[in-house]
């Protein structure tokens, strides 16, 4: 019996099958990676001993169910609110802080490491407005230690965490996440929230 | 009527799609390695507030989602308050301990530390909501939170 070929299967439409495919994972595609604004939770056990702060020290920013802003019982913009903060956190009114930029006005925070901010919000403040808050707040650090950063090593705090989180940054990291550390101890975020 | 008649020379030959397949499952591939999968289905609106001053939230694996918004349009015979969603499905506020016990209980040990609970909140819902939230995990004592937000500025608008 003579042998005969088998017929070819014809391939024309494996491009529209692969296609359809190619499709489907492009829709579906999710690259971006989630980014937030990071906080760390009080823990429950409360400590019985009230600590004592001076009120000086405390920069009380109030939300009410309106999304108004009440700061240091003063009615504020939203826009003017990462300006106070700086200005309330590089006082540096006892004079300890060698580095602070701020008119060391005797009625404000002593210094960066006891100044506190202090959040309270209501039950009906909605979520945006409290993000914004949040995120001026965190701006308000973030400037200064930027500040801070630039004078000590020459180089923005925000760029020194990228370089850190960076695999690819060929500097040496142990240094680079002391200096880190040294910014975040020059100006510590204290923020609390009140419940 | 002549036999040999000459071709037109003006047609232009078609070209060659033999190569078409594989180009297109080059670009398959690479999306196929791409893709992350949602993980839940969403029941609420969630439209994340803005913020500038983000970090991201790197290990994928080691991150719990909570949910909250509002009732997206096909499940409004649940109501048009704000609710709490995990896994897929609407919960209690009390449900909360519960879903971080069974997430933590799916991770290795060595990195229960680590987990970090992402809110992903509609921008329009109450902060009483996510006060309680926040009480919930402070008694699991799950400290570690990510307020999930897109980037974009917060005065522009």
């Amino acid at each position: 019996m003579a042998k005969r070929a088998a017929p070819e299967v014809n391939a024309g439409s494996m491009a529209d099958i692969a296609f359809l495919l190619l499709i489907f994972f492009l829709v579906t595609t999710t690259i971006e990676v989630d980014s937030g604004i990071n906080r760390k939770l009080p823990p429950i056990e409360e400590s019985e001993e009230d600590v004592i702060i001076k009120q000086k020290n405390i920069f009380t920013v109030l939300l009410n169910g309106k999304d108004q802003l009440l700061v240091e019982d003063e009615l504020m913009e939203l826009k003017d609110l990462r300006a106070a903060a700086v200005e309330f956190l590089d006082n540096g009114g006892d004079g300890s802080c060698n580095y602070c930029k701020g008119n060391k006005d005797g009625s404000s925070s002593d210094n960066p490491d006891k100044a506190i901010i202090s959040l309270k919000n209501e039950r009906e403040t909605t979520y945006k407005t409290y993000i914004a808050v949040q995120n001026e707040l965190v701006a308000a650090y973030n400037e200064l230690r930027n500040i801070r950063a630039q004078a000590q090593y020459g180089m923005s705090f925000v760029k020194m965490q990228a370089d850190y989180r960076d695999v690819n940054w060929p500097g040496n990291k142990e240094t680079l996440k002391e200096k880190i550390n040294q910014i975040k101890v020059d100006y510590p975020q204290k923020l609390s929230e009140v419940q | 009527m002549s036999k040999f008649k000459k071709k037109k020379s003006g047609e232009m030959p078609a070209v060659n799609t033999a190569s078409l397949p594989d180009i297109v499952f080059m670009l398959l591939f690479f999306f196929m390695v791409a893709t992350v999968m949602r993980q839940n289905t969403l029941l609420i609106d969630n439209n994340l507030p803005f913020a500038d001053q983000v970090e991201k939230l790197d290990k994928k694996g080691l991150v719990m989602y909570i949910y909250a918004g509002k009732p997206s349009a096909n499940y409004r015979q649940y109501g048009t308050e704000a609710r709490i969603q995990l896994n897929d499905k609407f919960a209690d506020v009390n449900e909360i301990a519960a879903f971080i016990a069974a997430e933590r209980a799916s991770k290795r040990e060595e990195l229960i530390p680590f987990l970090t609970t992402a809110l992903k909140v509609d921008s329009d819902a109450n902060m009483g909501l996510i006060g309680d939230i926040k009480q919930e995990l402070r008694k699991v004592n799950a400290l570690k939170i990510n307020y999930t937000t897109k980037k974009g500025t917060v005065l522009g608008r």
